[in-house]
């Protein structure tokens, strides 16, 4: 990689990141101070991240919430945890009629208790995943408040309140006022800060036609006017789906969600029956189970653990992409990010970094290096483009040339123009230009030069390499070739053949020639590249896909982003973009980056993982339960059933209750898990899915033996059961 | 353990699995309609019967369509049998003279136990049944409820093969050729190897005869052979006699033994291999065939175990060594006894060589688990590998998310209307099991039947509605069946067991074919290593066996216990 002076360039690499398009140097410093929090691969920041969000606010609200969600037709949504209620009641009655019966309660009585807290925990959990968002909520509440809106009217200026603005309507906005609404500049050009939305304090500009026309209600205008056509019925807007969504009230359970729902439905069925028809099977034996017995059985059967933290993963996977300034539209958007397996990447911002630099001068034959790295200097000197400047630290890297002072060398700079296309310097009777090479050519030819051989094969073989050429002339003499070229991240290449071992197919997009793309593409190791692309091309491609079962993401911000961005089944819109990229989508990103689509994909695999590795842990959990609670139920019929105490529990009672006890604490110990996620690698299905076997299915089987046999020995030590 | 069991166990596997590959290849071939052997033979007869029946053979059915067909077919069936049972006495081949099959229930229960595929049966067959009642009605079901069985599996392959169809096949081509070409020819073959060892098939008299004590004997007669083979090829189980497969004119010699053992298990195992085929990844079918023939081994080494340490009490006796021979043909040992139980439960067959109700506790426990399971480990023709599809299902839902993608199987999502009908399967059967015998052990009419007290009863009446809802039909005996209790109950546990699976099955065969397919890749979840092996006989094992662990506690595993303590039941 080229060492690169420039302060952004630097910044952006070591992040390995990409400076932001539209914004300012300033800007992308505090954005990539917020950017941290999705983390660099998703995982290396976890453990941090599931304590350090919570304070205790979002706790005590939390504790007061799992006392609330007891209420049945609010937890009858969580329909494992709703049967957990219902044995809860059923064990209080009967220990309720024991003590008005004056009978020993003492058993009975901890177990109603551990079933109340089992729901508790279970509760806390989805809780505590909706605090954060609440807190979230509530702030986007307080940028929502009321403003007043200055409604255009043919040339008239009629001041309303904004709640009464309507699609279509035409409103002034000045510098120091709110926008009212959401809406597209139609007029003006000012800058606005949209801090309530991205949580960004830098303004950014917002201005007529083009792709950054589209302004957010609850803004607000800081310096010049804009002229906003309203998109959005008050209710409807940006703003307030976004506090929908991060509160988590209209959450809807994702497609897999209910799939497995139904799945743990089945099993509390099954295992209700299980446990319902014990009781004739006892009465035959001659025994009798008693209610807080059974219920306790069937609570430590029926899959709590994942029934009580399911909703928890849900929240907690939309709020670690919001955490990355990431908003999805829904749920489902994230679970199909964890499928996604082909990731459509523009090759500006996300793989290369975005400006051509300077890399070698290859003089023409009878030019000394050094005559041409001057002049390409002093041509540049005047050139506040990346290009330009990167020629001036290419010149003092290689030949130590110091910049010179151009008031004192009374130099007349000619600026880039769309006709000549060229850019230059005239001083002391010298012409010095730089363009591409037909420009060039063109230039001579008016004076009557030619671009000598060499120079001609030279500028094809940059050509050829990917690069850009850059001829430079001095009157008539051409000097030779800049090579300027587009400099691949660090670290991107390794990023895609990670992506590429956990299966998921990196395509570059770019606007460059076939031959360009190529080297590019080969360079940065992506699967497959799309040249001189257009949004036709981009639909295409991504229907192409689909139909061979692929599922695609990408990221767009323009208005003709918008099919491709709908027909993706992740759509990664920019917030800097067009209303209409940010409909088509299923995810905005608040920070504009490009490059996070890859996290966003993590963030999709890590949420079902998760999921999948608790329904694991908390089915092979089971087995262990078993063997505390068969032998403890009819070792007074048959003392032989002792045998398969293979725990050692101390008493019979001693054994149900730290079976219920152990199935409570699981719940809670496994709270952070469920919020932060299991720990995600880039690797294979095969490797992951062995990992994750062998920690939550091997270990779901081993763990409560231990669990419960060191419950027992306390509950034995302190004389509970 | 001895050395030669082992090498009559191996031998066993090594024979089985080198008839079912090739069988595997040709079913594939008979399904998909390629050319094989029998097409000039077998050809033109088929077209005849399409033209006769007015069946357009060119037409698929949707899923809805196919069931509907395959339930309409089951009901005229049903009242068919039925019929027959009642009309028995007016109808020829009689030569002892029975009337109708008497009382009601048990005619009923018989009808849907043979439609079923279940073969449970609660008379004695020589001393109820007229050979035409055998030959036209029982055998008959014989084939039909096996092609039924394996229809299906079939009908849920290519729904999983094929990609955004609307349809899964013709029931009525399905049926045709399944038995045209695969159950007929190897029955015939079939039931003369059996002849010409010994096994009779005649329509002559019973045989009156004076035995060497001077006492007179009536030897039943019939056409055993016939029925025998199909009985194990179509995992029917239903035995010609009431001694079932122990019967010297049913199973005479250890040859016949072997090859009657393969015949149970020989189109199960081949369907995996046939499945592979269609999916068009051989692989996929070896992974579902490699479960199976874990649990199989595992099982069958509990159940060997278990007969071999036999009963301390009896062993102290010092009457036959240890090991349990009390119920058991000698001609066929212990091993060959427990080989033959846990293949026959394995299955859906039913069929007996020696009694269940003798076996310790916990080789009785072998038998009692496998049908509990859903008869997964290899089960009954078509119903074994579409039960265990079922398993894969949930397997791969429950452990699939853990590589981070939504679950897929063979490229195609599983979502919630898989998930519920999945789910549904499992649930359906074990809601009647525990059901049928919770009531049973609760009930007078149901402990009345029980002869054994204790534990053993328990396990008796467990069995009873296991092996009826799982469309076995093996008997542990020891309970007398014939009751309107047990007839009643045990034919609505036959229909609810294979109609409560295979309408759910048949409902995923369908909106598995309308689903796109997903491309394979390095993230995908892999159904064919050892791995998903492992993880398809761990689900079978805890999903599965953790749902009658309790009910298990209480009957064979506490009777274990107390037979090693010193009492028995």
């Amino acid at each position: 990689m080229q060492k690169i002076d420039s302060r952004e360039s630097f910044e952006s690499q070591r992040k390995g990141d990409t400076p932001l398009r539209g914004m300012s140097s300033t800007q992308r410093e505090i954005s990539a101070g917020r950017r941290e929090s999705l983390g660099s691969a998703g995982s290396a920041q976890g453990s941090t991240r599931g304590k350090g969000g919570f304070n205790s606010a979002i706790l005590s609200r939390a504790v007061i919430d799992s006392f609330s969600k007891l209420n049945p037709r609010v937890l009858w949504k969580s329909p494992v945890m709703f049967v957990v209620e219902i044995t809860a009641v059923l064990t209080t009655f009967f220990s309720l009629r024991d003590v008005v019966n004056g009978q020993a309660v003492w058993f009975d009585a901890q177990i109603a208790a551990w079933l109340w807290i089992t729901v508790l925990f279970a509760n806390f959990a989805e809780a505590l995943a909706e605090g954060r968002g609440k807190a979230q909520a509530d702030s986007l509440r307080r940028a929502r408040s009321e403003t007043l809106a200055k409604k255009l009217t043919g040339a008239q200026v009629e001041e309303i309140p904004s709640s009464r603005l309507r699609k279509g309507d035409m409103v002034l906005v000045e510098a120091g006022d709110f926008i009212p609404g959401d809406g597209e500049v139609i007029e003006g050009i000012a800058s606005v800060d949209e801090s309530a939305i991205t949580g960004e304090s830098a303004p950014v500009i917002r201005e007529s036609g083009g792709d950054r026309s589209s302004v957010t209600g609850g803004t607000r205008v800081l310096s010049d006017w804009i002229k906003v056509r309203i998109t959005a019925n008050p209710g409807e807007t940006f703003l307030d789906r976004m506090i929908h969504l991060v509160e988590g009230a209209r959450r809807q359970k994702t497609p897999n969600e209910i799939a497995l729902s139904i799945l743990l439905v089945g099993l509390t069925i099954i295992f209700l029956l299980a446990v319902a028809t014990l009781e004739p099977f006892a009465i035959y034996s001659g025994t009798l189970a008693s209610v807080p017995v059974l219920a306790a059985l069937l609570v430590c059967l029926i899959p709590t653990t994942i029934g009580g933290l399911l909703s928890a993963i849900g929240i907690a996977g939309m709020d670690r992409l919001l955490k990355g300034n990431v908003l999805a539209m829904s749920g489902r958007a994230v679970e199909a990010a964890g499928d996604v397996d082909v990731l459509l990447l523009d090759k500006t911002g996300t793989i290369t970094l975005g400006n051509r630099m300077a890399t070698e001068f290859v003089a023409a034959s009878g030019v000394s290096p050094e005559r041409l790295a001057g002049a390409a200097q002093l041509a540049s000197l005047a050139d506040e483009t990346p290009e330009g400047r990167s020629i001036v630290i290419l010149a003092k890297e290689k030949f130590n040339l110091r910049e010179r002072d151009m008031s004192g060398l009374k130099a007349e700079f000619v600026p880039f123009s769309a006709h000549h296309r060229m850019s230059g310097v005239n001083l002391e009777g010298r012409e010095i230009r730089k363009g591409a090479g037909d420009a060039i050519e063109k230039y001579l030819g008016e004076r009557g030069g030619t671009i000598p051989p060499e120079v001609k094969s030279a500028i094809e073989d940059i050509a050829k390499k990917g690069g850009t050429p850059l001829v430079v002339a001095e009157d008539v003499k051409v000097l030779g070739v800049i090579y300027l070229k587009d400099v691949v991240k660090g670290g991107i290449k390794e990023r895609f053949a990670q992506l590429r071992r956990m299966g998921i197919k990196t395509v570059m997009i770019t606007g460059d020639n076939p031959l360009t793309a190529a080297a590019i593409a080969a360079e940065a190791g992506v699967d497959d590249f799309l040249a001189e692309a257009t949004p036709e091309a981009k639909l295409k491609l991504i229907r192409r896909y689909q139909d061979d079962g692929h599922l695609v993401a990408m990221t767009g911000d323009g208005t003709n982003d918008a099919p491709a961005l709908a027909q993706a089944d992740v759509g990664v819109a920019m917030n800097s973009g067009t209303q209409a990229a940010k409909e088509a989508g299923n995810m905005v990103d608040l920070d504009s980056n490009p490059t996070k689509l890859i996290e966003v994909v993590e963030t999709g695999k890590q949420l079902l993982m998760t999921r999948g590795s608790l329904t694991t842990f908390s089915i092979a959990n089971d087995v262990a339960k078993y063997f505390a609670i068969i032998p403890a139920l009819f070792t007074a019929t048959y003392p032989e059933l002792g045998t398969l105490n293979v725990m050692g529990l101390a008493t019979p009672q001693s054994a149900i209750l730290s079976a219920v006890i152990f199935n409570a604490l699981i719940i809670v110990a496994l709270v952070p898990l469920a919020l932060r996620g299991v720990t995600y690698r880039p690797l294979g299905a095969a490797a992951i899915l062995r990992r994750n076997m062998l920690i939550y299915g091997l270990g779901g089987l081993i763990a409560p033996f231990a669990g419960i046999k060191l419950i027992d020995l306390l509950i034995a030590a302190l004389g509970l059961a | 353990m001895k050395q030669s069991d082992i090498f009559q166990i191996l031998l066993y596997l090594v024979l089985l699995i080198a008839l079912a590959i090739p069988l595997g290849r040709y079913m594939f071939k008979v399904y998909t309609g390629e050319r094989t052997l029998l097409d000039p033979v077998l050809r033109p007869l088929e077209r005849m019967i399409y033209r006769l029946a007015g069946i357009n053979s060119e037409k698929e059915m949707g899923w809805r369509q196919y069931t509907v067909t395959f339930l309409v077919f089951h009901v005229l069936g049903i009242v068919l049998l039925f019929g027959i049972e009642l009309l028995q006495g007016y109808l020829p081949f009689n030569p002892r003279q029975f009337g109708a099959v008497s009382p009601l229930h048990l005619a009923f229960n018989t009808a849907v136990s043979f439609n079923t595929n279940t073969n449970w049966q609660a008379y004695g067959g020589e001393s109820t049944m007229s050979y035409f009642t055998q030959m036209a009605g029982l055998t008959v079901h014989n084939f039909l409820s096996a092609a039924a069985g394996m229809v299906v599996v079939i009908a849920l392959t290519r729904g999983l093969a094929r990609r955004t169809a609307e349809t899964i096949g013709n029931f009525w081509v399905d049926l045709t050729r399944t038995v045209l070409w695969i159950l007929l020819p190897f029955c015939v073959v079939g039931a003369l190897v059996l002849v010409s060892q010994g096994v009779i098939q005649n329509l002559s008299p019973y045989l009156d005869v004076q035995t060497l004590e001077g006492a007179k004997q009536t030897i039943a007669m019939g056409p055993v052979a016939s029925q025998e083979i199909i009985k194990e090829l179509g995992t029917n189980g239903g035995g010609f006699f009431n001694a079932n497969s122990a019967h010297p004119f049913e199973n005479p010699t250890p040859l016949t033994n072997l090859i009657e053992m393969l015949a149970i298990l020989v189109i199960p195992v081949a369907l995996t291999f046939t499945f592979g085929h269609m999916v068009g990844n051989i692989r996929q079918g070896r992974a579902i065939f490699a479960a199976m023939l874990v649990l199989f081994v595992l099982l069958l080494g509990v159940c060997y175990t278990g007969e071999m340490a036999g009963n301390p009490q009896i062993a102290s006796l010092g009457v036959s060594g240890p090991s349990v021979m009390e119920g058991k043909e000698v001609r066929f040992g212990v091993v060959n006894s427990a080989l033959w139980a846990t293949v026959t439960t394995a299955t859906s067959c039913g069929a007996v060589n020696a009694m269940h109700d003798s076996l310790t506790p916990l080789a009785g426990l072998v038998p009692l688990l496998q049908i509990m399971l859903g008869e997964v480990v290899f089960g009954g023709v078509g119903s074994g590998l579409y039960a265990m599809l079922v398993f894969v299902i949930l397997t791969v839902f429950i452990v699939g998310l853990m590589v981070g993608r939504t679950p897929e199987y063979l490229g195609k999502k599983i979502e919630s209307r898989e998930m519920k009908m999945a789910t549904l399967a499992v649930l359906i059967p074990a809601a009647m099991i525990l059901i049928g015998a919770g009531l049973a052990s609760v009930t007078m009419a149901g402990t009345a039947s029980v002869l054994n007290p204790g534990p053993h009863g328990l396990s008796e009446m467990l069995y009873a509605f296991s092996s009826q809802t799982g469309n076995n039909g093996s008997a542990f005996a020891g309970l007398t069946a014939n009751t309107p209790f047990y007839d009643w109950l045990g034919a609505v546990a036959m229909l609810i067991g294979r109609f409560g699976v295979i309408v759910p099955v048949l409902a995923i065969a369908g909106s598995m074919a309308g689903k796109k397919t997903v491309a394979p890749g390095p993230g995908t979840f892999e159904t064919t290593g050892p791995l998903f092996t492992v993880m398809l006989a761990a689900t079978v094992m805890i999903v599965g066996a953790l749902t009658f662990f309790p009910a298990l506690a209480l009957g064979p595993i506490v009777e274990q216990l107390l037979m090693l303590a010193g009492k028995a039941f």
